[in-house]
């Protein structure tokens, strides 16, 4: 599976590597950031793209499962 | 404590969190602060420079008890839903300069994107020019963006580190209260007027707290249009302003005109390349004026060196002329303000630094 790491970096440069990958379209993927704001954007905008997410939390870092609706 | 609210998350949050802040913004001003300057970050810290002796300008020097408002609102609510974390490292002097160079724009506009906003809210028709401005800045940042602009990584740092801003705010608002340290204060201008102090950090706690869990930023709110097509920041900032220009039309402070508006001038050039420095410079840091005060409380080390960055501008403006001159009346005669020749030199600096950092912070390529 592929994995996207935005570990570090802050909105908006997580969201533009969600969106780019969604482009690519290899499903499923996964994206890793390091604060719910990247990961409540992330989201929003992975389902406005028609993609479902499934987000685990661990120690400040959200692991999020992007795939296609 | 950790408690998870998915409400502040959500359009509707978004909104009414932009519909409060926009009243208490709207309501400073009738309670004592400048007009239409119920919040203006840039103002704000302005005031805080020349309070601490920074600059000598006499007329804006007050420990504003808004910023310290601001940032500690924004540090309870991230300690108290678990989002408060030490982190820094991701090219702090070029932030530094970004900051510096924002504030530089700012105070040619003589407002941040906040005030801009305040400012047409209240019927200063120059926060239409302003905003054209900011909008065109963030155009061109996300241009950067688009073409793999990156400050580089973040990284996680001791627990302590994250309370370098909210312990300045306290020791600034613990001498401003004591009276140990003789800070500056105004005895005319815009620096003389406020609120009582209780209400300035209550209000300013309040939108600190909905801020940090909404994620406002006034930036933001254009960037992610042009950028990604997405209006969920931008409908807070809209509810913001329909708040402000409701509470003033209400009180009946709206005054529709270009000239002579408080604390403004009319030199729509100036107005219009200001913010347009100022818009590129959020945006290439992340965030508008507002938000790196709200991510410096919950524990961004870069964004307080973007805070410490516009306080030097600060400085450097009102020490050697470079901020924007309000439009006045001398004798019936209309002199329209604007700009001094190196203040305009600045701008143009500051637009330069900014292009240079939006073409060299590049995503190295693998």
């Amino acid at each position: 599976m592929k994995e996207v790491n935005a570990i570090g970096l802050s909105c908006p440069q997580p969201v533009i590597m969600a969106a780019k990958a969604i482009s690519e379209g290899e499903f499923p993927f996964t994206l890793i950031v390091d604060s719910a704001a990247s990961c409540e954007n992330v989201t929003r905008i992975a389902e406005k793209k028609g993609c479902g997410v499934s987000t685990a939390e661990s120690s400040g870092s959200f692991l999020m499962v992007i795939d296609k609706k | 404590m950790k408690v998870k609210s998915l409400f502040f998350s959500t359009r509707l949050g978004i909104i009414v969190a932009g519909l409060i802040i926009g009243t208490l913004a709207a309501l400073l001003p009738v309670w004592g602060n400048p007009a239409n300057m119920g919040i203006c970050v840039a103002c704000f810290l302005r005031d805080i420079t020349g309070a601490l002796g920074l600059h000598r300008a006499s007329a804006v020097q007050y420990i504003r008890p808004e910023i310290p408002g601001f940032v500690l609102g924004s540090m309870i609510a991230a300690l108290a839903f678990g989002e408060f974390k030490a982190r820094s490292g991701s090219a702090p002097a070029v932030r530094f300069v970004l900051g510096f160079f924002a504030m530089i724009g700012a105070l040619v506009f003589l407002g941040c994107p906040w005030r801009a906003i305040l400012r047409l809210a209240g019927g200063d028709l120059n926060g239409i020019t302003a905003l054209a401005g900011l909008a065109s800045g963030i155009a061109i940042g996300v241009m950067f963006l688009k073409s793999g602009y990156t400050l580089g990584r973040s990284h996680e740092n001791r627990m302590g580190a994250g309370f370098v801003m909210p312990a300045f705010m306290v020791l600034l608002l613990f001498f401003f209260i004591t009276g140990l340290l003789p800070l500056f204060r105004s005895e005319s201008g815009p620096g003389s007027m406020n609120a009582p102090v209780i209400v300035s950090l209550v209000a300013a706690l309040g939108t600190g707290f909905l801020a940090q869990r909404t994620r406002f930023c006034t930036m933001g709110a254009v960037r992610d249009v042009i950028l990604i097509r997405d209006t969920h920041l931008l409908s807070g900032v809209f509810a913001l302003f329909a708040a402000a220009f409701a509470v003033n039309l209400i009180l009946g402070r709206i005054v529709f005109s270009f000239a002579l508006q408080p604390v403004a001038h009319s030199n729509h050039i100036w107005n219009f390349t200001g913010m347009l420095l100022s818009g590129l410079a959020f945006s290439l840091a992340g965030g508008c004026p507002g938000r790196q005060l709200f991510l410096s409380g919950e524990g961004d080390g870069d964004a307080s060196v973007f805070v410490f960055g516009m306080i030097a501008g600060a400085a450097l403006s009102h020490n050697f002329g470079l901020a924007g001159k309000p439009d006045v009346l001398v004798d019936g005669v209309f002199k329209t303000g604007g700009v001094s020749p190196a203040g305009a030199a600045a701008l143009f600096f500051g637009i330069a630094a900014c292009l240079i950092t939006g073409f060299t912070m590049k995503e190295k390529s693998k």
